[in-house]
């Protein structure tokens, strides 16, 4: 993200000093996050104020958190021009092995978590052993690995585990711990937390500028961060909003599922822009042979996606098996689809090398809303299904069509 | 040849994309059965001409006219301008490696007789045209399995089964070593001389247009600039030429430099030996023995084929080949070099061929290709320093004249001459000790060239070793201090820069095998 912010002010110098221009420029990057507003806008009109209603925003995060949560990993494997199929299976089979853990071995649900996510960096390792050192194509080996985890997962859980640590419930459920209390309908956590993510955007983009500025470019229209820094402002604000009004009498604020979603969403953020494997990741996918000829170990590269995948799974394997509170064999169908999309409509570029992670999430919210959306408006899930379909379709396309205008 | 039929006329052609002027009225005026070369700097707008004229920007995508054969022409496809008998050869061929000879033969003009293909027919039409362009080849050979010089002779024969009147040639010699170029060459006029056939011939190497053309036309920043004519009795005059391209005069194709007296031996081969990856029997390089010390440029020359770059590329890494053998020494020291991090920690750096294919991340910016080759160096902790790098790269922007908005700027945006800067200096800042740059100055322009040269010798004058791989001797004597020739997998001989002659090393470059051994 940085990197295309700084080169904004850079480019047409005719552009350079306008508003209008700056957007312009990065009208792709602002683009999707335009098109969530506008289908949250719609369903709030059409669900008449029922989706952005505090309890039904909660329910949004919580129940696509498992969509956001593989649409991360999955983005790192496209842009490193692999795919992944087995996703769902290994949600099914690491959700399995989590419940029967603690249902039937009577383990304590911490320790059966920290035993789910080993699993999903063993299968991750298996999957990328097979692609890295073997050199299995990636589409090829989780399509064996959704086979075989559903297979598995099927022998193991049988009908259904059903899981009844209330702690391990909570995850999906239950919100942060009111550490300040009611303030009026608000929870003051929740409030504090929300001023404080203000505040350190507007630092960050004030800090952007000095620094461009120091690097002896033209930084980006005042104008442009005040815009940016209000409409952020006003977007982080009724979030914070929405949350601290939700909850129940017991509970409200900020859902631990949400906490969840932000950690992962920095940290990998951060891995993918900021450390010397999202470099290779990106160099990679843009160009193989570069790499190689670059001394970059193209194959310790495709295993470690492998293994972040993996890893990844298992995280949202715990969330489905805590959100739906029972295994079954059928858990986590078609969710690698779902991830792939969040993926393409998100800006994803098919033959790979292109992608964000900011971009993939905003993918999966999008999704999420239709999902949503729909569902409170009672309309039918097999139609819900081929709107996904065609919402999908309509998002590359005009991303490929923008794409031949410029060219 | 100078009878006065025109065949192909444009008249003040212009071409904008959005707010860029690619052609500001270009005339051009190609007389029938002549071969019409077309110079001009990278981005003078040779190739948009071209696509001009094919069809591939449809008629009112420009504006200006083009007369072919006496009538006005309107092409909306290529299809159009091929009805009319104009095909254009790019740069970059359009063969289906997998299909045979004679399926990319008739590809789109397939011999069908009710959509199913007539294999016999096929297969009895391109042996035909094989012949006419002198390429002894089963016609179900499959394209990868040819070399480059000979895919280029298909495509000709392509050109020759659509009854072909104006064939027009892009870059048509670049990949190829100069004894296909001259079959290339010779093929064209054989096609004037013998079929009538008018031919365009866009390249870079001004020797070969000197050799060929009848006619030339000048063209620098999308407009027409000059005409020049051959004949017998007044061959080219090429600074004359290079002058109206570029707009100023080189006077030295090449910056003056006094070589360095060479100083420690950084880098020395002792029996190097190469097997094919596949062919294993196949021995690529024999028994090459060379060194090179701190502060000289080497070149290595040899055809096509001879094992350059798969010598190059074998040392660095073991990025080419099987059953290497022989010895590294950097430094004095034996050295294993298995893969391409270990080569880069010993100090070298290998400047690939492709560009395009080996070199750059064209989805990327000029900071992220520029860095790629030393991420570790700037980062700590598995953590990229972006000041550092921001630094680092702006540096060699400066000092290479990368001509761009920024370095975060997508490399894929730039021209030839400038993406080629961005891999020297992604291979400058991984501060190698031996530079191996193959064919680093090809496809780009002359200004571009000279610029090139002047860094190899600024990495000299800083202490490195150089070796410099290219297709073109007037290059390699112009820069290098010490040239090996290679020929068939084997270094024949080591020539000291006061027996430069291109005729002395052409001698060593297609020695035989078996005199060379003995």
């Amino acid at each position: 993200m940085s990197a295309t912010n700084a080169a904004a002010p850079a480019r047409k110098p005719a552009k350079k000093d306008s508003v209008l221009g700056t957007l312009a420029n990065n009208s792709k990057q602002y683009g999707i996050v335009g098109a969530l507003v506008v289908i949250v806008l719609v369903f709030e009109i059409l669900t008449k104020g029922v989706l952005l209603k505090p309890n039904s925003f909660v329910s949004l995060i919580q129940q696509n958190a498992y969509v956001i949560i593989l649409a991360i990993g999955m983005v790192m494997v496209i842009i490193a021009t692999h795919i992944d199929l087995s996703v769902g299976s290994i949600v099914a089979f690491v959700g399995g092995v989590c419940a029967i853990l603690m249902e039937r071995q009577g383990v304590n649900w911490m320790l059966a978590i920290l035993v789910a996510l080993v699993v999903g960096l063993i299968i991750g390792c298996w999957q990328g052993f097979w692609v890295a050192y073997v050199g299995i194509p990636g589409f090829i080996t989780t399509l064996a690995g959704m086979l075989i985890f559903r297979g598995l997962a099927t022998v193991i859980v049988g009908e259904s585990v059903p899981v009844t640590s209330p702690e391990f419930r909570g995850i999906a459920r239950n919100y942060l711990p009111q550490l300040l209390g009611w303030w009026g309908p608000f929870d003051g956590l929740t409030i504090v937390v929300g001023l404080a993510c203000i505040a350190l955007f507007a630092w960050s983009q004030l800090r952007r500028r000095t620094k461009v500025a120091k690097a002896g470019l033209v930084p980006e229209p005042m104008a442009m961060t005040v815009i940016k820094i209000v409409v952020a402002t006003l977007l982080i604000g009724f979030v914070t909003y929405l949350l601290a009004m939700s909850g129940n009498a017991d509970q409200g604020g900020i859902p631990i599922m949400l906490v969840i979603l932000a950690v992962l969403v920095f940290v990998y953020n951060f891995i993918l822009t900021k450390t010397v494997f999202g470099r290779h990741v990106y160099a990679v996918g843009g160009n193989r042979k570069a790499a190689i000829l670059s001394g970059i170990n193209t194959r310790r590269v495709d295993f470690t996606l492998f293994v972040h995948m993996g890893f990844l799974s298992a995280v949202a394997a715990v969330c489905v098996l805590s959100r739906l509170s029972s295994a079954t064999a059928q858990a986590g169908m078609e969710f690698e689809m779902d991830a792939i999309a969040s993926c393409f409509i998100g800006g994803t570029a098919v033959t790979g090398g292109v992608g964000t992670i900011p971009g993939a999430v905003v993918g999966a919210l999008v999704m999420g809303v239709i999902n949503q959306g729909l569902s409170i408006m009672g309309v039918d899930t097999a139609v819900v299904k081929t709107i996904k379909g065609l919402v999908l379709l309509g998002a590359v396309a005009v991303d490929i069509l923008s794409k031949r205008k410029k060219g | 040849m100078a009878n006065n039929d025109t065949i192909l006329t444009m008249d003040d052609i212009v071409k904008t994309f959005g707010p860029v002027k690619a052609l500001s009225g270009v005339n051009l005026s190609v007389d029938r059965g002549e071969i019409h070369a077309i110079c001009g700097e990278n981005g003078a707008g040779k190739s948009t001409l071209m696509n001009v004229l094919s069809g591939v920007y449809p008629y009112g995508s420009y504006s200006g006219t083009i007369t072919f054969d006496g009538k006005e022409c309107r092409y909306r496809t290529i299809k159009d301008s091929e009805a009319d008998g104009i095909v254009i050869i790019h740069q970059e061929l359009a063969l289906s490696p997998f299909l045979s000879i004679a399926e990319n033969i008739f590809i789109g003009n397939e011999q069908a007789k009710g959509g199913v293909i007539d294999w016999d027919e096929t297969r009895a039409k391109a042996k035909q045209l094989l012949e006419r362009v002198g390429l002894p080849e089963n016609p179900d050979t499959r394209i990868m399995d040819i070399g480059v010089g000979k895919q280029q002779l298909v495509e000709i024969a392509k050109a020759l089964s659509k009854d072909v009147k104006l064939l027009i040639l892009d870059e048509p010699t670049a990949a190829l070593n100069d004894e296909d170029s001259a079959h290339l060459l010779g093929l064209v006029r054989q096609l004037r001389d013998e079929q009538g056939v008018t031919s365009i011939i866009i390249s870079h190497k001004l020797n070969e247009i000197a050799d060929i053309a009848d006619n030339i036309t000048i063209i620098r920043d999308g407009a027409t600039v000059g005409e020049m004519y051959i004949t017998p009795e007044t061959p080219l005059d090429q600074d004359e030429l290079i002058k109206k391209m570029v707009g100023r005069s080189l006077t030295n194709l090449y910056p003056d430099h006094e070589p360095n007296t060479p100083g420690e031996e950084y880098l020395r081969l002792e029996d190097w030996t190469v097997h094919h990856p596949l062919d294993q029997e196949r021995v690529i390089v024999d028994h090459a023995n060379i060194n090179v010390h701190s502060g000289e440029i080497v070149g290595l020359a040899g055809l096509m084929g001879a094992g350059r770059t798969e010598l190059a590329m074998s040392v660095f890494g073991h990025s080419y080949g099987s059953h290497i053998s022989g010895k590294v020494f950097v430094k004095g020291k034996e050295v294993q070099l298995p893969n391409v991090q270990a080569a880069i920690d010993a100090g070298l750096a290998y400047a690939t061929e492709d560009r395009k294919v080996y070199g750059l991340n064209l989805l990327q910016n000029i900071r992220e290709n520029a860095s790629m080759a030393s991420l570790e160096k700037m980062s700590s902790h598995g953590i990229m320093d972006a000041d550092t790098e921001q630094v680092e790269v702006e540096k060699y922007r400066k000092d290479f004249h990368i001509k761009c908005q920024s370095i975060d700027v997508n490399v894929g945006t730039l021209s030839g001459g400038n993406q080629q800067k961005v891999v020297l200096a992604k291979w400058v800042i991984s501060d190698p000790d031996i530079l191996i740059l193959d064919e680093p100055t090809r496809g780009i322009d002359v200004g571009a060239k000279y610029e090139i040269y002047e860094i190899i010798n600024q990495l000299a004058d800083a202490g490195k070793a150089v070796i410099v791989i290219s297709s073109e001797l007037p290059e390699l004597i112009g820069i290098c201090d010490r040239i090996y020739t290679v020929s068939q997998g084997v270094v024949t001989d080591n020539v000291d820069r006061n027996g430069f002659t291109q005729e002395y090393l052409m001698k060593g470059m297609t020695k035989d095998k078996e005199v060379a051994a003995s």
